[in-house]
């Protein structure tokens, strides 16, 4: 099965996961410092910035962008209860 | 108070340039963190140039009459061609909707970050092709003199900004350099003695945000500055530079820290237990400062909670690094003087610090994932897991915090091991 590698700055621990896994589903359970409100992509709490690695993420939805546009989120940067990590490493903080 | 303002009049401020705001001095509570002893103004200013007026803010709804009474006094709705918003909370925006009714020719200036804020504060349909988004060194003309813009976020909101009148040496602030003191008399030297007010809201308003109050600072201060008009308060045209200075003192650090680093243990303690964890945690974080042999490298600090109000440990914790708190569980909760202390860090920035929690617990132990939960919500970083010992700490917890301790000074010292882990590891 292809695996992604996500590294969470804050805390400094990375993680191999299977692609396709949201960010949500990892942070959490490492303790990583990303907060959480909505979960279903619409309060923003769990803006994210991508630090490197941006590329391996899925594309955000129409939603998700959304999302980020009317919170003036800067590039780069994602909604973790969204973010799908594809492959490769990617590196990530909260926003 | 001498009334030295008439209900239907504006006050000259500059050559062209017109108060006219509204008073509220019986107002006690302002957004619910402030007292306000003197009541507040809400100030708002009418800008003539030769092709126009421009209206610089509005005042809370239920003022909107005495503000149009006073705009009515000094311009026709038909002249005014430019509406500046600098901040949009709703005491400075409460007329706009019917401003943009009376003035249908007028165009709204506010800045980038603002724009999609309105939609969320107004009927979209009220300003429909009417906004122009502006950022630092955009400008505006009235003909013979122009307005000039200066992007400065977060204070307090992400949208505020302040607008330059070059022509006049008169910055119109926003919320930036006012403070909540209602007098009709309105200038700085004839107004009573409001200092105490000047500070009591940079503290309230401004401190959370003081970052953003140096780089704002840094765009101020070359400014030929004659006049300062901001949104609440007394008009500083006496040495406008003088608030600018005290804004710069207060956004500076206290006493400079004779170490690189700082690392604060709070505790509070009912039999002992969480205190000796405390003492361990503090004892770990020690020795990982001792192993990297460099002098002034970290300082490591214990507090008793129970021995203090919580706003010298809000001062202590500003400029501090990281904050490991030990709470017993009491109740399945953590015990209030670590909540009072908890919830008094909004009035700081505390984002990216390093956190962490421990105590002991005589049966469930909810205090630690609490407040670990509650560290992360104000945005600082736990990557250390926390530790709860039952009733009578062992000699193996209190290893655990000496580790707990240890590994926050590591980290904090950016000696920490990278940690790699399968997914398929984690529970």
């Amino acid at each position: 099965m292809p695996k992604a590698t996500v590294t969470f700055q804050d805390i400094g621990v990375s993680v191999t996961v299977p692609a396709g896994t949201r960010l949500i589903e990892v942070s959490e359970k490492v303790g990583a410092g990303i907060t959480y409100g909505c979960r279903e992509g619409e309060c923003c709490t769990c803006l994210t910035k991508i630090v490197s690695g941006h590329e391996h993420l899925a594309a955000p939805s129409v939603l998700e962008d959304q999302v980020l546009k009317d919170n003036l989120a800067p590039r780069h940067h994602r909604l973790a209860c969204q973010a799908q990590l594809l492959g490769g490493t990617i590196v990530v903080k909260p926003a | 108070m001498p009334a030295a303002v008439r209900p239907d009049e504006g006050v000259v401020v500059a050559p062209g340039v017109h108060w006219i705001g509204a008073l509220d001095p019986g107002l006690r509570s302002f957004d619910i963190i402030l007292r306000t002893a003197n009541g507040t103004s809400y100030n708002a200013y009418a800008v003539r140039g030769s092709a126009g007026v421009a209206v610089i803010d509005t005042v809370k709804e239920n003022f909107s009459a005495t503000f149009f009474a006073r705009l009515e006094a000094v311009a026709d709705y038909a002249e005014i061609t430019t509406i500046v918003l600098n901040h949009l909370e709703p005491d400075h925006s409460g007329a706009l909707p019917e401003l943009l009714r009376r003035a249908p020719q007028a165009r709204l200036y506010v800045s980038h970050q603002a724009r999609p804020m309105l939609k969320g504060l107004f009927n979209p349909a009220e300003f429909a092709g009417r906004i122009t988004a502006v950022g630092t060194g955009d400008t505006v003309s009235l003909g013979d003199r122009e307005l000039e813009f200066f992007n400065t976020p977060y204070l307090h909101w992400p949208d505020t900004q302040c607008t330059w009148l070059a022509a006049e040496g008169l910055l119109f602030s926003g919320d930036f350099l006012g403070c909540h003191y209602c007098d009709a008399r309105l200038f700085n030297d004839a107004v009573g003695d409001f200092r105490f007010s000047f500070d009591y809201y940079y503290g309230h308003i401004m401190r959370p945000f003081r970052a953003h109050v140096r780089q704002a600072l840094d765009l101020i201060e070359p400014l030929p500055l004659l006049t300062i008009a901001p949104a609440h308060g007394p008009i500083l045209r006496d040495d406008p530079r003088d608030y600018v200075r005290r804004y710069r003192a207060l956004s500076k650090s206290g006493l400079h820290n004779t170490t690189a680093k700082t690392l604060l243990v709070f505790y509070i303690s009912a039999y002992g237990a969480t205190r000796r964890m405390a003492e361990a945690v503090a004892a770990g974080a020690e020795s990982a400062a001792a192993e990297g042999g460099g002098a002034g490298e970290l300082r490591v600090s214990l507090y008793d909670i129970e021995g203090s109000e919580p706003q010298p440990f809000v001062d202590l914790i500003e400029e501090a690094d990281a904050l490991i708190f030990g709470s017993p569980t009491i109740n399945g909760d953590a015990v209030k003087p670590v909540w009072d202390l908890l919830s008094s860090l909004t009035m700081v920035d505390v984002k990216g610090k390093l956190g962490a929690a421990f105590g002991s617990y005589g049966w469930s132990g909810e205090a630690v994932p609490m407040i670990e939960d509650r560290l992360r919500r104000l945005k600082l970083r736990v990557p250390v897991p926390g530790v709860k010992a039952r009733l009578a700490p062992t000699d193996d917890e209190f290893a655990a915090c000496r580790r707990l301790g240890r590994e926050a000074a590591l980290h904090l010292l950016g000696r920490a091991e990278a940690r790699v882990i399968d997914m398929a590891a984690l529970a």
